[in-house]
């Protein structure tokens, strides 16, 4: 048994009710838990992009992928967790806050290159643009000040360069595993 | 030309060359219903329940090739179809369902006879749609086909609300399918994979074929005759590639894996390259997959990429549908004789024979498969349930023509079998059909016997009736001590009185010496037949591999050990 990893998942979809449930269904069915979901337009009218995270191993994130793949409302989709990419994440953050402790969170979040988005006499809201980790750092760095409420926005990830497995007009050649050569002519078929 | 959405339906499915549709209706569907008068080249056939409607349309397109249609109402019109749906699906089968949804406004609201039929359906079905205006129904009608119908076939459902069967607007015909996103299945092999697996073909020693309903779908079975001959490659074939290949070609070896033919599963068990075409891999094929062909390389041919290395790791995995790809794999590989192998193979036959019970006028379910496939010649289309009667079915009828075997495998939907041949014989009033059903089985789908009533459709219904559930019982013969929970059944109905109260021929045969008699006689009767074949109970499917075991675990027929103790080493 391969070791469990992180795999995120880039796809497109049509944007179409039901496509979410649809997607869902078949992660679900391989008993994939989700981390992450995130989902919205793209640069191709009609299509939506999404960016999942799942844990588990190659194997079986080939063969969630291969059969995501199948569902007529997937346009293209590919496991980019072999590539180089870059992934990012926002999050909203609402921490106590008191004229004393307002300056200190102030040097955090500038620290961070995190910006104060709202301001009232007990709390703060801070916007953190990152990758995970930083979120998770500026989250413990002003944990003790009492955090009333997290939002995060999951990941969106993009694969670096030129051609990338999101694009909706090129064509991605790795498949994790290395094998299934023809996988890049299936994801091709894009009608954007 | 301006019509309202039923019409619409009616007119797109003559243009897509449908001409018999199955189905029961219901209020949600009847705007629909009450338009068929106008298309009288639209044949209905009204079935008794909407499993039987999805189960003869599957049994259509399996005998015909000819997309079958199923209809039913909202709510559990729906869900009486999802059986059938989920036996399309995993058997590959095209179709096309209709199911009436309650109106537009409504929908959410919890009305009389909703469902969610999108939602409760969408893991069975191969793709599907809810048609919200009546403008769309050409182009989805247009769609579904044809996603049914390519790639990995399998079935589409349409959900199609009440005020839209009602809803006026201009029919356009789209002469193509429009996709707003391309979809377009992968047909053709890369050279340079099949120059790899034509390299693997030349290096092998202990070569095996594997074929599988991918090579009936794809119409592939000449290819497959012709690599296996021009190779000297045995042919194995699993449930539903049975007769991909005629029975009695020398080089066809059967069906391998849990009730497969000892030959076969050794032939695996020892093969250096298994050359797998249009199948998959099931768990009844392989076993324990960690001890499934441990000397073996794979190619692996299917139409669907997610098959590839699902189950058993290829060396070579090839996507594309499997007639085109052996045909630009034929002019690569070259010829060879393999005569140890076949040697071995031969041998392999000849030591580990099918049993089949010779005791005096006692008439044993072997013996009902092989008059049948006698009397017919080997020629009928031959349905089967799920179960005992189905292994026998695989194991004893000398199919001498391609495509005629008819079995709902990998979901094991019992009752698939009256349905099933009621939609085959529909299809092809040129054959008989056969319908070998398990008195279990035969029990969940009976009711259509009245729709092979009504319609005169003449397929010939052999309950192969020990009164039980055959095959659940042999697990408890074997793995819980003869523990028999729930498997007898000790009061099963009079079958020729069944027979009798449907308005259709009722014979019974309880003997051997009767038995030849009896199955001329059903199958010289014009009309539909229901034969009551009591046959003793006590009989086991050999050979078994028990499940989620290996062939080390093969267990042969303990008779054969006692007539032949003087005979071959075997296993």
């Amino acid at each position: 048994m391969e070791a469990d990893r992180v795999h995120t998942i880039v796809a497109l979809l049509r944007d179409r009710p039901g496509v979410l449930n649809r997607v869902a269904s078949v992660i679900r069915r391989r008993g994939f838990n989700i981390s992450s979901l995130t989902v919205g337009n793209c640069e191709t009218e009609g299509l939506s992009r999404m960016t999942f995270v799942v844990q588990g191993d190659d194997n079986i994130a080939d063969q969630v992928t291969k059969q995501l793949r199948k569902l007529m409302d997937v346009v293209r989709i590919a496991d980019i967790s072999y590539e180089s990419f870059i992934s990012r994440e926002m999050a909203l953050i609402k921490v106590r806050a008191n004229p004393a402790t307002r300056g200190e969170i102030m040097q955090i979040v500038d620290i961070f290159r995190a910006n104060i988005v709202d301001v009232s006499p007990e709390a703060l809201v801070i916007e953190v643009t990152g990758d995970e980790d930083k979120v998770a750092s500026l989250l413990g760095m002003v944990n003790h000040f009492g955090v009333c409420e997290v939002q995060r926005s999951g990941r969106l990830s993009m694969v670096r360069g030129m051609i990338g497995a999101g694009d909706s007009t090129a064509v991605v050649t790795r498949s994790p595993n290395g094998h299934i050569p023809e996988v890049a002519v299936e994801v091709d078929r894009s009608g954007g | 030309m301006k019509m309202n959405g039923s019409q619409m339906m009616c007119e797109a499915l003559l243009r897509e060359g449908v001409d018999a549709v199955f189905g029961i209706p219901g209020g949600a569907i009847l705007p629909f219903y009450q338009t068929l008068p106008e298309f009288p080249k639209l044949r209905h056939i009204l079935v008794r329940h909407e499993q039987g409607a999805t189960h003869a349309a599957d049994g259509y397109f399996r005998a015909s090739g000819r997309v079958g249609v199923a209809i039913g109402t909202s709510g559990p019109g729906a869900t009486n179809m999802l059986s059938g749906i989920a036996c399309a699906l995993t058997d590959s089968v095209p179709m096309v369902c209709i199911t009436g949804q309650v109106a537009r406004g409504a929908i959410g609201t919890d009305a009389f006879q909703e469902t969610d039929t999108i939602g409760v359906s969408m893991p069975v079905v191969k793709h599907s749609y809810q048609i919200m205006h009546a403008v769309d129904v050409p182009r989805v009608v247009r769609e579904a086909f044809y996603i049914a119908r390519n790639g990995r076939p399998g079935p589409v459902l349409i959900d199609f609300p009440k005020d839209v069967q009602t809803e006026i607007g201009e029919f356009v015909w789209p002469e193509e399918p429009v996709f707003d996103t391309d979809y377009r299945p992968i047909m053709d092999a890369q050279t340079s994979d099949l120059r790899q697996a034509a390299q693997l073909i030349a290096q092998a020693q202990r070569p095996v074929i594997l074929s599988g309903h991918g090579v009936i779908l794809a119409g592939a079975s000449d290819e497959v005759q012709q690599l296996a001959e021009k190779t000297q490659i045995p042919v194995i074939t699993t449930l539903l590639g049975i007769s991909g290949i005629r029975s009695s070609h020398p080089l066809n070896l059967g069906m391998p894996g849990m009730h497969g033919l000892a030959s076969a599963s050794i032939a695996i068990n020892e093969a250096d390259l298994l050359i797998a075409v249009g199948m998959r891999f099931d768990d009844r094929v392989t076993g324990r997959l960690s001890a499934f062909a441990p000397h073996a390389k794979v190619i692996h041919i299917d139409i669907d990429p997610a098959e590839i290395s699902k189950n058993v790791k290829a060396t070579v995995g090839i996507v594309g549908d499997a007639k085109r790809v052996l045909r630009q794999l034929m002019p690569l590989v070259t010829p060879a004789s393999h005569g140890d192998w076949i040697a071995t193979i031969e041998r392999l036959k000849k030591n580990h024979p099918l049993y089949v019970p010779d005791e005096g006028d006692k008439l044993f379910p072997q013996h009902v498969i092989q008059a049948i496939s006698d009397v017919t010649d080997g020629h009928a289309v031959l349905v089967t349930g799920v179960g005992q009667h189905q292994m026998w079915a695989a194991h004893h009828y000398n199919f001498k023509e391609r495509g005629l075997f008819i079995s709902s495998g990998g979901q094991g939907t019992m009752g698939y079998e009256v349905p099933a041949a009621m939609g085959a014989a529909v299809a092809r009033p040129d054959k008989q059909v056969w319908s070998i059903c398990g008195d279990g089985g035969f029990q969940m789908t009976m009711y259509e016997l009245a729709t092979c009533a009504e319609n005169n459709i003449p397929a010939k219904y052999a309950i192969i009736n020990n009164n039980n559930l055959g095959m659940v019982k042999q697990w408890q013969d074997i793995f819980y001590k003869q523990d028999y929970v729930a498997t007898k059944y000790t009061k099963n109905p009079d079958f020729v009185k069944l027979a009798d109260a449907f308005g259709i021929l009722g014979l019974r045969c309880d003997s051997r010496s009767k038995l030849l008699d009896v199955v001329k006689k059903a199958n010289a009767h014009p009309g539909p037949v229901l034969v009551d074949f009591v046959v003793e109970s006590s009989e086991n499917v050999y050979p078994m591999i028990p499940a989620g075991q290996s062939i080390a675990e093969l267990m042969e027929d303990p008779r054969i050990k006692k007539a032949n103790t003087s005979g071959s080493k075997g296993r």
